[in-house]
């Protein structure tokens, strides 16, 4: 399994069947023509081309920053564009606002999902077009129409009444979904659904799509995961640097490889960076024993060695996440004991763990990593103020010094420190927290989804970072949803399910379903 | 946001061929105006249409030194809470009950003991307690927020009512005078023809930026602002942190009560009452943001002294504070719509 390529799980995709979408202008639902749009002097999106038809499942595929979040913003009608034309059922239209996208029939399921928590399906649903008469909602009838359009989402276990805050991110999509429904849409735009979900949400999500089409709605559907691309797409349009590289590509007989190369522009054979075997006499840094949270995970012991990567795989939920932090010190474990080198550490210390060496790089990047309005160069060096500070005095300069030199060495894109890491990729966000660690000096580091957000070729990236931090010595652990990832870039895979470590084996010795048996068995049990 | 290269910079000129579009050019004016040197400059105008005003309105008494001395004093015991407040809330909170806690520790200062105390030593007794019990309060506003989760405003809520009453008691509800002239004469005396009051404020001012923005403190402070989680997960004890900032609001509490015991040379359970909101305004004015994350000292000093400036051009044209109070309510809000309107980034909205 080392060097696993993408492309080859290709005949496992295959077996879906797939279904003839006829691209006839005549039928076209949606063309977009030579769209342009600028912000300030960044031009996101520089000549964009869509078709799309009736019924059929549209990918949109591209790096982060290829301009994916802008176009759909412009048939969403939340940015007028600067040039172009986009032409709905054979006419030309402006999208004004949001508003007027609903009423031609188009609408928008956003990746941060735009529900209400606080209020009940039925009233989610109808936000904004509630129905009334003379002034009085008619609960009821709500309720009847929601019933409906979750029946027909294949999800008539939702009670309308439900709150929505209550539900799972899969089914806040589903309500997501309904609200669109309860709009005459001809068009449903989807920013990376499948980002929150797991692999059973997701199939559960194909199949909605799937209803969908089959009543003649199309999709624009926005991924990173390739493999989805073969399971639901029909064809498939690129969008690299704000152009379109390819459009209406099919989806069924693209090799991987061909769109890795229009989104990129480069080959990317081997993603996975060539492992260096871990000398055996290499000295074990990270050490956990019996570790437990209560409710959450229990029992849980690994050690990691210098130069080591060490994978955790499982589900959401399966406590990978909660077992990161906890290490860190960032939840307060109640049991077992964490020890970096020769030190035990303080339960529930983040403090106490960094300055043992520990790095950790968070799952929700934007929420829990970076401070967003501040510049490059500051969240770079916001593990180690002290270091670029003399006696409490700030000393920017250094700091902007050695937050350029990690920009150097890391590629890091725009190569200013000053820029705000809001205007970042994802990938260059990931960048800065890596960058983050190597300044402060670490000696282990817990890398959780460190490629969620990041597109195909900046992943190639991430993961030969990962691994020079290794061969620098770090003690590694990575925690991702992608079993793929794990097995790809890890030295030893830790299977997890339902907060216990089913399995710890050298990654040669353990493949995709070996991972997915283990994950069944111990979430059934 | 393909490779975006400096894009304020790097502007292209629109070309002939027309198959390139130039970015739509954010006008010059906007962008410097959305720039933290050009909300500076927005308070700037401000401040100088109210001084025409003042000159125009009151041509005699408005524009002399003196009267430029009286607005700065009148802005200076406000001006140093502001600059307390400013800090926190950069970052993401709020503290109700600085004017109640200078009222409690000009009493404090001024009690029999302590008066007798100075009088046994010096009068710097009295300054120093008076500080204390404003860092003690500003600790215990910082716990209870820090260590116990309490919510900041109710935290302080609180504190604004307790010490008020706490104040109340101590004083039975009377007026403590101080005694010792040697205090008083030098809070009343200048320096370079300047009140040490306004010296004062001046100086808890160029401390506040040098805080803000030289020291590790500061950076924290905003990054605790910006994002809890991030500055929590990067290894900075936030809780310790907020604590240390409530002590800091505290301080410039107890360092206001000085001030007003100069002033007035007496404390009482009354002094400070509304302060807080006072303060408030002047720092959102100033352009901090309330949600955290960005804020100006220097923008809280405009903003203190827009409404002291204000206040005094009303005065000088014999119209009542009620007049004040309502002109005051639309500057805030003007203010907030402003910044609003210029802070907001390119393609949002």
């Amino acid at each position: 399994m080392r060097g696993a390529e993408f492309g080859s799980r290709d005949g496992e995709a295959a077996c879906y069947v797939r279904r003839v979408i006829k691209v006839d202008h005549q039928s076209s639902l949606l063309t977009v023509r030579g769209v342009t749009k600028s912000f300030g002097g960044v031009r996101a999106l520089r000549g964009v081309d869509l078709d799309i038809v009736a019924g059929e499942v549209h990918c949109v595929l591209g790096q982060n920053g290829a301009g994916k979040s802008t176009l759909i913003k412009t048939l969403a009608g939340v940015h007028r564009p600067d040039e172009g034309e986009i032409v709905w059922l054979g006419e030309n239209v402006e999208i004004a606002d949001p508003d007027a996208a609903i009423e031609l029939g188009i609408a928008t399921m956003y990746q941060e999902l735009d529900v209400v928590d606080g209020l009940t399906i039925a009233e989610n649903i109808f936000l904004g077009h509630e129905l009334a008469r003379g002034g009085f909602t008619q609960r009821a009838e709500a309720a009847r129409q929601t019933r409906e359009l979750l029946r027909r989402l294949g999800h008539a276990n939702l009670s309308p009444n439900t709150e929505v805050g209550s539900l799972s991110a899969a089914n806040k999509q589903i309500v997501s979904m309904a609200r669109a429904l309860s709009h005459d849409i001809k068009l449903i735009i989807m920013d990376e659904p499948s980002a929150v979900l797991d692999t059973e949400e997701v199939k559960n999500l194909f199949a909605v799509v799937r209803e969908l089409t089959a009543a003649g709605i199309a999709v624009v559907y926005i991924t990173h995961r390739l493999e989805e691309i073969r399971e639901i797409g029909d064809r498939i349009t690129v969008l690299k640097d704000g152009r379109t590289t390819a459009v209406g590509l099919s989806a069924a007989e693209t090799p991987k490889a061909e769109l890795i190369r229009l989104m990129t522009g480069r080959e990317v054979a081997n993603v996975f960076p060539e492992r260096v075997p871990v000398a055996s006499d290499a000295p074990v840094v990270l050490d956990v024993q019996g570790l437990g949270l209560d409710g959450v995970f229990s029992d849980v012991s690994f050690s990691v060695r210098a130069g080591e990567v060490v994978g955790l795989a499982g589900l959401v939920g399966s406590g990978r996440s909660e077992i990161l932090e906890t290490v860190y010190g960032a939840r307060r474990s109640n049991t077992g004991s964490v020890r970096v080198r020769d030190k035990v550490l303080p339960r529930g210390s983040v403090r106490a763990a960094v300055g043992a060496g520990i790095g950790l790089s968070p799952e929700e990047r934007k929420s829990q990593g970076l401070v967003l309005d501040e510049p490059i160069f500051v969240n770079i060096a916001l593990a180690s103020m002290k270091r670029f500070a003399k006696g409490g005095f700030l000393d920017d300069r250094a700091a902007r010094k050695v937050a350029r030199e990690q920009i150097d060495a890391f590629e890091l894109r725009p190569a200013d420190p000053d820029r705000p890491a809001r205007t970042l990729s994802g990938g260059n966000q990931q960048k800065i927290l890596l960058a983050r660690w190597l300044v402060h000096g670490t000696e282990v580091l817990l890398l959780d989804e460190p490629t969620r957000g990041v597109d195909v070729g900046a992943r190639a990236e991430i993961y030969a970072l990962i691994r020079d931090l290794a061969a620098a010595g770090n003690a590694v652990v990575v925690v991702s949803s992608e079993i793929e990832e794990v097995l790809g870039l890890a030295d030893v895979v830790l299977v997890v399910a339902d907060g216990r470590i089913l399995s710890a084996l050298p990654s040669h010795q353990i493949d995709e379903h070996g991972v997915l048996d283990l994950v069944m068995k111990g979430s059934a049990a | 946001m393909s490779e975006p290269t400096t894009p304020t910079r790097a502007r292209t000129v629109p070309t002939e061929t027309g198959a390139v579009a130039a970015p739509a050019p954010e006008p010059a004016w906007r962008r410097f105006l959305s720039g933290s040197a050009g909300r500076n400059i927005g308070l700037v105008v401000a401040l100088l249409v109210i001084v025409i005003v003042g000159a125009v309105t009151a041509p005699a008494s408005f524009t002399s030194v003196d009267n430029l001395l009286v607005i700065l004093r009148q802005a200076s015991i406000i001006g140093v809470i502001s600059i307390g407040m400013t800090l926190v809330i950069i970052a993401g909170g709020i503290d109700l009950s600085v004017g109640s806690v200078m009222g409690l520790a000009s009493v404090v200062a001024t009690l029999a003991a302590v008066q007798d105390l100075a009088d046994n030593l010096h009068w710097s007794v009295m300054v120093v307690i008076a500080l204390a019990v404003g860092v003690g309060a500003g600790l215990i506003n910082g716990i209870v927020i820090a260590y116990g989760n309490v919510v900041a405003f109710m935290a302080t809520l609180a504190m604004l009512v307790g010490a008020r009453g706490l104040a109340e008691i101590l004083a039975e509800r009377r007026t403590l005078v101080v005694q010792d002239r040697g205090f008083i004469t030098f809070m009343n005396a200048d320096i370079l023809g300047v009140d040490i009051l306004i010296w004062i404020f001046a100086i808890v001012a160029a401390l506040g930026w040098v805080l803000l923005n030289r020291t590790t403190f500061g950076r924290r402070t905003v990054a605790v602002g910006g994002n809890r989680e991030a500055a929590r997960l990067a290894g900075i004890d936030v809780r310790r942190h907020t604590m240390w900032l409530y002590a800091i609001t505290g301080l410039c509490a107890g360092i206001a009560a000085v001030m007003i015991l100069g002033r007035t040379t007496a404390g009482t359970s009354t002094h400070g009452q509304l302060y807080e909101l006072d303060a408030i305004a002047a720092v959102v004015v100033g352009g901090t943001l309330l949600v955290g994350g960005r804020g100006t000292i220097t923008g809280t000093v405009f903003g203190v002294l827009i409404f002291a400036t204000l206040s005094n051009v009303f005065i000088q044209n014999n119209l009542s504070s009620s007049v004040q109070a309502v002109a005051k309510g639309v500057i805030i809000v003007v203010a907030v719509l402003l910044q609003q309107r210029f802070s907001r980034p390119p393609g949002r909205g």
